[in-house]
C-alpha cells in the first residue's frame, strides 16, 4: 500500500516556507517533528470554542473542554492497548514522565538496590536515575554497546539479578536509530522480578507499542515528536504500579480531601496531574493519534523505510562519509561525519542552503564517547519527506565539502 | 595603529564586496584554516569554553597597557569569526574594548552566529573578552 506524499506535504503548512531563500528541508524530525493542520486547527477551534478549566466547573464549557481532554485520553489508551484509560498520566513529555517514575522509586528503592540504564540513552533517561542513585545509595549498571551501536544482550543478562529492581531503556536511540529489542528486555526483567521503564520518545513516531503485548510496567511519549504540539506527552504505567509510586507534585486537581491534620490524595490519573495541564495540548495529542490512524504507522514506517535505504547508499557514495549505528533494525535516522569536517561547520552551511539538520552530541554524549567524537551531524526523516530532498541533501553535502575543504 | 572602531569599519568595508554568502563564508573559512591562532601551552581546559556544538579557546595576556587575546576553535567557521574577533579586539587598551559593541558583526550579516542558540562558545568567548578586559581597568 502506498501513500499520497503530495496529499500528505499538503496537510503541513510549515514545508511552504523558504529558509534562506530556498525551500525548506526539514530532516530534524528526530528532535521535533512538523505539525499538520489537523492538529493545529484542534488547538485552534479549542481557544475559539472551548476554552475553560477542566474537572472544575459545572458551566457548560468546562464540561464540554473535559470531555474533549478525557477523549483525547482514551483515543491514546485504545492506541497504545493500554487496559485502563487512567493507566494513561498526561506529561509535558518524555522527560517529566521520566522524572515522575524516578522521583516516585526515591520512596521504594533501598540502599544497595540496582538499576540498570544503557550506554545508548537520552540525558533524560539517564541524568533522573543518577539523581535517585545518589539519593536512595541504589547503584546504576550500564548495558553496553558495540560498534554498530547495539545493545550487548549478553552482557545485560549478566548485569540482571535478585538486586534488580527497574531497568531503562529507551525503545529506539534518538542518535543512532537502534530499535532495541524491548520485548526481550521486559521479559528478562520480569524473569529476576525487575520493572522496566520503555522510554519511547524516538519509537512512537514509527512504531505502535502494543502495552499489552508487550507487557511494558512504564511508557513515555512526547506528542512534539509524533506530529504533535509541544509541551504534551504522556506516562503510562500498570494500575497497581502507578499506585504504589507516591504523588509527584503536591497541587489542585491532585488531592481527594486536604485538611492541615491529613490529605488525601485523588484516584488514577489525577494524583499525578498537579495543576491545570496543558488542555489543548492534550486534546490535540488526540488529534495527532486520529492524524497517524489516518495514514496508518505501518505505511509511515513503510515509506520511511525506503526514505532510509535510499538516504543510507546515496550517503555512502560521499568519499570520507561514515554512518554510526549500521543495524538492520533501525528507524529513519542517520548519524554521520565526513573525515576532516567538523559536525557544526557542515551543519551551518547546510543550513545556508535551506535543509535543517541536528548536529552535536543529540543529548547522548556516552554515545560520543564510544566513537571518540565531539558529536555528528544527524538527519532523521518522517513521513513527508521524499527522496528528491534526500538528493538535494547530498549535493548540499558535496557543496559543503567543497567549500571546507 | 587602527582603533578598535577603524578596524570595525574596514571589516565591514571588506565583507562589502561579496556578493553572496557562499563568498562571505569561502573568507571566513579561509580566517579559519590560517595558523593556529593560540599556542598549545594555551590550549587549557581553564581556557576552554566547552558550547554545546562547538569547543573554543581563550587565552588573555595584559602587555604595554594593551590586551593581548589569543584564541581557537575546533570548527572551522566558528574559529574563522575568532579571527576577526582577535583582530578587533586583540592589542586594544582595556578602556576601549569595554567601550565598544558588537554591532559589527549585525553589519556583516553573521548575527546568527554570536546567537546563544548556536551554542558554539562564541557568546562565551565575547563574554570572556570583556571580563579579561574589565578586569584590568580597576
Ligand atoms: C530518546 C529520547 N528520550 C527523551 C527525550 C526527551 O524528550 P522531551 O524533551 O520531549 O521531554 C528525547 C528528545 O530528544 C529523546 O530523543
Amino acid at each position: 500500500m502506498g501513500i499520497n506524499i503530495d496529499k500528505i506535504r499538503a496537510d503541513f503548512p510549515i514545508l511552504q516556507r523558504k529558509v534562506n531563500d530556498v525551500p525548506l528541508i526539514y530532516l530534524d524530525n528526530a528532535a521535533t517533528s512538523q505539525t499538520p493542520k489537523q492538529v493545529i486547527d484542534t488547538i485552534a477551534n479549542y481557544y475559539a470554542k472551548y476554552n475553560a478549566n477542566i474537572h472544575r466547573g459545572v458551566h457548560t464549557l468546562s464540561q464540554e473542554a473535559t470531555e474533549l481532554y478525557e477523549g483525547a485520553r482514551k483515543n491514546i489508551q485504545t492506541y497504545f492497548n493500554a487496559k485502563e484509560s487512567h493507566e494513561i498520566i498526561f506529561t509535558s513529555g518524555t522527560t517529566h514522565g521520566i522524572n515522575l517514575v524516578a522521583s516516585g522509586y526515591a520512596s521504594l528503592l533501598n540502599k544497595g538496590e540496582e538499576l540498570i540504564v544503557s550506554e545508548i540513552e537520552h540525558h533524560s533517561n539517564i541524568v533522573p536515575w543518577q539523581m535517585l542513585c545518589e539519593q536512595t545509595g541504589a547503584e546504576l549498571k550500564v548495558i553496553p554497546m558495540n560498534i554498530n551501536g547495539e545493545l550487548e544482550m549478553s552482557a545485560f543478562d549478566r548485569l540482571l539479578n535478585a538486586k534488580t529492581r527497574l531497568v531503562v531503556v529507551n525503545h529506539v536511540s534518538n542518535a543512532l536509530g537502534t530499535i532495541n529489542p524491548i520485548k526481550e528486555i521486559i521479559k528478562k526483567a520480569h524473569a529476576v522480578n525487575a520493572k522496566v521503564l520503555i522510554d519511547g520518545a524516538q519509537a512512537a513516531p514509527h512504531i505502535k507499542a502494543d502495552f499489552q503485548e508487550i507487557d511494558v510496567d512504564f511508557y513515555t511519549v512526547s506528542a512534539h515528536k509524533m506530529y504533535g504540539p509541544t509541551g504534551v506527552g504522556f506516562l503510562y504505567g500498570k494500575e497497581e504500579l502507578l499506585n504504589s509510586l507516591p504523588p509527584y507534585q503536591g497541587g489542585g486537581e491532585m488531592i481527594h480531601e486536604v485538611t492541615f491534620e491529613k490529605t488525601t490524595y485523588a484516584e488514577l490519573p489525577h494524583k499525578f496531574e498537579a495543576g491545570t495541564p496543558n488542555i489543548s495540548g492534550g486534546i490535540a495529542f488526540g488529534a495527532t493519534i486520529d492524524f497517524i490512524k489516518g495514514i496508518g504507522i505501518d505505511n509511515i514506517a513503510n515509506h520511511e523505510k525506503t526514505l532510509l535505504e535510499y538516504a543510507t547508499k546515496s550517503l555512502l557514495n560521499i568519499e570520507g562519509l561514515h554512518i554510526y549505528g549500521n543495524v538492520a533494525n533501525k528507524t529513519a535516522v542517520i548519524s554521520f561525519n565526513i573525515e576532516g569536517i567538523h559536525p557544526y561547520d557542515l551543519g551551518n552551511i547546510l543550513d545556508k542552503l535551506g535543509i535543517a539538520v541536528r548536529t552535536g552530541h543529540h543529548c547522548a554524549q556516552p554515545i560520543m564517547s564510544y566513537y571518540n567524537i565531539p558529536g555528528t551531524v544527524r538527519a532523521s526523516f518522517a513521513v513527508y519527506n521524499t527522496l528528491s530532498e534526500i538528493d538535494t541533501l547530498v549535493k548540499g553535502i558535496q557543496k559543503a565539502i567543497t567549500l571546507l575543504k | 595603529m587602527q582603533t578598535l572602531k577603524e578596524i570595525q569599519e574596514s571589516i565591514i568595508e571588506e565583507f562589502a564586496i561579496f556578493s553572496d554568502w557562499t563568498e562571505k563564508y569561502e573568507y571566513i573559512i579561509d580566517l579559519g584554516k590560517s595558523l593556529p591562532l593560540i599556542e598549545p601551552q594555551h590550549k587549557t581546559d581553564e581556557n576552554i569554553v566547552k558550547g554545546c556544538q562547538s569547543n573554543v579557546w581563550l587565552h588573555a595576556d595584559f602587555q604595554d597597557g594593551k590586551m593581548i587575546y589569543k584564541a581557537d576553535g575546533d570548527a572551522i567557521i566558528t574559529k574563522g569569526i575568532i579571527a576577526l574577533l582577535l583582530r578587533v579586539y586583540s592589542n586594544q587598551s582595556p578602556k576601549e574594548i569595554v567601550n565598544s559593541d558588537l554591532s559589527f558583526i549585525d553589519s556583516i550579516g553573521l548575527k546568527e552566529h554570536l546567537s546563544p542558540t548556536r551554542a558554539n562558545g562564541l557568546v562565551a568567548i565575547v563574554k570572556r573578552i570583556r571580563i579579561e578586559a574589565i578586569a584590568r581597568t580597576k
